[in-house]
This record gives C-alpha cells, structure tokens and sequence, in this order.
C-alpha cells in the first residue's frame, strides 16, 4: 500500500477478515474436525464446525446387525471410553427383553465403567494440557491410564474397543487378580491426582491461559443442550447417575463436583474432581462386591426383544449418552438412535470461541473434550 | 483478581513458587530414574516404559489377537464341524466356511458327515471383538494372544485353513 493514497489512514486500520481453516488435519482438534474460523487480526469473530469426516453410518449399520453383533460398534463411537457406550447399549436391551442382571455383574459394570471414566479423563487431561503447551503431564497421565487399560486387558481381553459387556452380563468372571489389581490402583492413584494438580492448578501459565477463557453462563448451557462436566462446571447439577439412575449407582455414595463460573478452569477442576468421586463408587462397588454368577441365566441364544421402544441414557464421560432403540419383535432393531454427547457438546463451541484470540479456540475444543466417532457416528 | 493481591501472593510470584512446585515433581521422577533400576511396565518405578520387542510384553490369557483353528489333540483332525456359526455371528463379515459332504459307515449304515473344506478369515477387515470366538460350540475357534499380524503384503492378511492351524512367525530378538 503505497503512503501517498488519498485514504491511507483508513485503510491501515479497516478491519479486514480473514477466514482460516482449522483441521481436518489438525492435531489439537483431536480427530478429523474441522473448523471454518473468521478472525479479525487473531480475534475470533465467528466460527463453524464442519464435521462428517467420521461418519460411518453405524445407525444404518445397526438396522441389518443382530442385537449381539451391535455391542461392538457401540465401542467404536466414544473410543476413548469404550466400556460406558457398551453399557447404554447393552442395557437398552435388558431393559427390552426385561432381563435381570445378577448384582455381581452390575458391581463389575458399575466398576468397570469408573475406570474408563478414569481413562477418559486422563486421556483429556493428557491432550488438553498438551493442546495449551503442558507436554509433561502427557506423559504422566497416559502412565496411569496404561495402568487402568492393563486392569480392563486382564479382565475383558482388549485395551481399546472393549466389547466388555454381552447382554445379559458378562462372558466371563472377573479374572482372579482383578480386585488386587484395581485395589493397588486406587491405592496409587489419588496421589497421582495431587501431582498433577501441583503441576497445573498454581502454574500461571496455565492459569493465564485457562481462567476466564470461554466463560458459559448455566441458562446458556442448558439452552444448548449440554450434559456432562462441560454442563456442571457452568453450575449446574446434573448427573444421569443421580437424576436418573441406572445400574447400582443409587447404592453408592459420592458427591457431583459443580464450579462456579463456567470458564475453562473450571472445567479441568470438575474433571479433576470427578475422577476422585470414581475413585470412591469404585472402592465402594470393590468392598461390597457380592457372590454369584455373572451372566443373566435366562437369556435366549438368539435375541429377539418384544416389540416395543426404549430410550435408555447413562452418564457417559463426555456426558449423557443415550440410545433410542426400536423393535419389531425379529432379531434386529428395526431402528437405532444414539445421543451422543459429543455431538451436543460440540454446539457450545461457537459460544465459547467468539471473542476470544485464534489460540484458545485450541484449549477450547480441548475443553469441550469432544471425541470425533461419536459426534460423526 | 489482580487488584485484591495479598502480600503473600505477591512474594509466591517473585519467587516463581508456582513453577518450582511442579519442576519439582519433574526433577523428582528424574532423579529417581538415575538409581532406580529399569524395571519394565511397573507403575511405582519412575522408568515405565517396556522396552519392547527386546522385553516382551505380558500378553494377558484373555486376549483376542491373532485367530487359530484348533485341531482335537488325540487324533489331530480338525474340530471344525463347518456349522458356519461364527461367520454368520461375524459383524464384518470376515470369515468364509466351506464344506463338503463325506459318506462314512458307521457298522452297517452309510451315514453322511459335514467336513470343513476351506476357511478364510480375513484379518485386515476383522475388529477382535471375540463374538466368533464366543460362539464356537467345539472351541476350534479361538483368538490367541499373538499380536504381532503385521505382513509385508495386503494379501498377506487373509489367512487361509492352513496359515490358521500353523499359526503366525514370532521372531524374537535377543536382549
């Protein structure tokens, strides 16, 4: 621009837009999201989300699989926390066909399911931290969730894509080191906790980059739709474990950590804080852990639930997850619907960014903790 | 925030406390992993990682990897009845039974008897998901704890009858 142009002040100081692609490709957008930013100099001034890069169609999939050979694809939707969406899917079907599963194997479910939702987390925190700059606690957090996979590994056989649960309970009891290895974890890990928050919760550059960024009030939360810690950091207290129990969770005792300002620190507090309250329904479940078999005595070699619907939720790590489950009375579900939690917790990334500086969209998705198999399905 | 900041804050950022609390946690793991012994995979010791392929990992019983077809151990045929459960319980659709019609007598009454042919199981496609492994009656079928299916070939990856009794190559290294 050359100094001598009638209008040259005004030209130096326009806002000029820009619009920048984010992802597919990205590392910090944990999967294949993509993001359409428009910012003014670094400043986010508005935002879309293209997802779809996932979409394996796992609903249409459903309609032609028999109930049983669903229960794998239900791992492969929130991969991260494979274990919580067998259990929706799994009970949905109980709850169908009526089937009562013995307590054994609803302690096993219900401890099981807390340690993924142990893993979830950490998996969070690991890429979160990593995402703002943190790259040691990574290291940290994915030693003590290697811990928790090689508990669930003993027990069900696979790492990742569990397929943990069969209808009707389990396939197999509890190996017999099972409760040495998880009471050694727990003895382990809530000092690991305090390590972390000795490396995060003071530090300022953590605190610089996370208190008060993406700041969402309750009424805006619960406008959009959200569940889960991203819903309870804004201060509102909803659980699907409490306000509509599944499993044994009415018989345990552990507390639902809300924050108070809805910002991006918040949301690690809470999360830091559900972990200890997994940690205590999973010792509770270990010491009360009952006698008996594991699998429901009653459940037909094929599949075949009465005609009818159920819509089941549970809290998922991410928040709750639901499944809309249809039949007609043959051996496959006439029609499937998954409420995923990412998909709804994703929406309040627009909120969150605008306003904000082109580097905290990246703790921003991070802080939503949205997994792409689910939002896409 | 910044303007109620107690004396004592103030002192805890000059003195930077904050950042040596969590480089202490650092420098402790560090110097712990110049006495400690390299003890693979043990959450306590402050060197976790395993040192694999040179340290084997400890494959739990129940893994699902690598699938096998198990022969009956007194007479070595193969416990395959080609009943085709585990194909049709098969979510991807990785497996292919094939199977012949045999006449044998049994005294004095030609009986007809279902043998296995061929079986393919496709490794690229399947998910481990043990469903096939679960629904075997005469426990042929089983996914077995190796792990290591990696071949230098994408045809490779489909087994055949006989690459499924054999089992899979483990090349072990030397410490």
């Amino acid at each position: 621009m050359s100094s001598d142009a009638p209008n040259a002040s005004e030209h130096v100081f326009e806002h000029t837009e820009m619009l920048l692609n984010m992802g597919p490709q990205h590392p910090s957008t944990h999967g294949v999201l993509r993001v359409l930013l428009k910012l003014d100099g670094e400043t986010v001034v508005d935002l879309d989300c293209d997802i779809g890069y996932l979409h394996r169609g796992v609903e249409k999939i459903c309609e032609h699989d028999t109930y049983p050979m669903i229960t794998p694809y239900f791992d492969r939707l929130d991969y991260v926390a494979a274990i919580n969406g067998d259990l929706v899917y799994v009970e949905a079907v109980e709850r169908l066909m009526g089937v009562e599963v013995p307590r054994k194997a609803q302690y096993l479910r219900v401890i099981l399911a807390e340690l993924q939702r142990i893993t979830s987390h950490l998996l969070w925190l690991a890429t979160h931290a990593l995402d703002i700059g943190a790259a040691t606690i990574f290291l940290y957090t994915f030693r003590e969730r290697e811990e928790i996979l090689k508990i669930i590994e003993n027990f069900i056989g696979a790492r990742l894509t569990t397929h943990a649960f069969r209808i009707g309970g389990f396939e197999w009891d509890a190996n017999p080191e099972f409760e040495r290895d998880v009471r050694a974890f727990l003895d382990m890990f809530p000092g690991r906790i305090d390590e972390y928050e000795t490396i995060l919760s003071e530090n300022r550059i953590w605190l610089a980059r996370t208190v008060g960024i993406g700041v969402l009030s309750a009424e805006n939360a619960i406008d959009i739709g959200l569940t889960g810690p991203v819903l309870r950091a804004s201060g509102v207290k909803y659980d699907v474990r409490r306000a509509a129990p599944y499993s044994t969770y009415p018989e345990f005792d552990f507390e639902i950590p809300i924050g108070e300002t809805g910002d991006t620190y918040d949301r690690y507090l809470v999360r830091m804080q559900e972990m200890r309250q997994s940690i205590r329904i999973v010792q509770q479940a270990l010491d009360g852990l009952p006698e008996g078999d594991v699998m429901a005595a009653r459940v037909p070699r094929v599949i075949k639930p009465p005609a009818g619907e159920v819509f089941h939720t549970n809290e998922s790590p991410k928040g709750e997850i639901g499944v809309y489950l249809v039949s007609d009375g043959t051996n496959t579900p006439y029609r499937l619907r998954v409420r995923p939690p990412c998909f709804v917790n994703l929406q309040a990334l627009k909120q969150l960014a605008i306003g904000h500086l082109m580097a905290d969209v990246v703790a921003l998705i991070g802080t939503v903790d949205i997994v792409l198999g689910e939002v896409d399905r | 925030m910044s303007e109620r900041r107690s004396i004592g804050s103030i002192l805890r950022r000059l003195f930077l406390v904050d950042l040596i609390k969590g480089l202490a946690v650092t420098l402790r793991y560090s110097a712990r992993a110049l006495v400690e012994p390299r003890d693979g995979a043990n959450p306590l010791q402050s060197i976790y990682t395993a040192q694999y392929p040179k340290e084997r990992p400890n494959i739990p019983e129940r893994w699902r990897g690598a699938p096998k077809l198990n022969n009956d151990p007194r007479t070595g045929e193969s416990l395959c009845t080609a009943c085709n459960v585990c194909a049709l319980v098969c979510p991807v659709d990785v497996i292919q039974v094939s199977h012949a019609s045999r006449e044998f007598r049994d005294g004095e009454k030609v009986k007809k008897k279902k043998v296995l042919t061929t079986f393919v199981f496709d490794t690229s496609r399947c998910m481990f998901c043990g469903l096939c492994q679960d629904n075997c009656p005469t426990l042929c079928l089983e996914l077995t704890q190796e792990f290591e299916l990696a071949v230098d070939s994408r045809a490779g990856l489909v087994w055949d009858r006989e690459m499924l009794e054999k089992g899979i190559n483990v090349v072990t290294y030397k410490k």
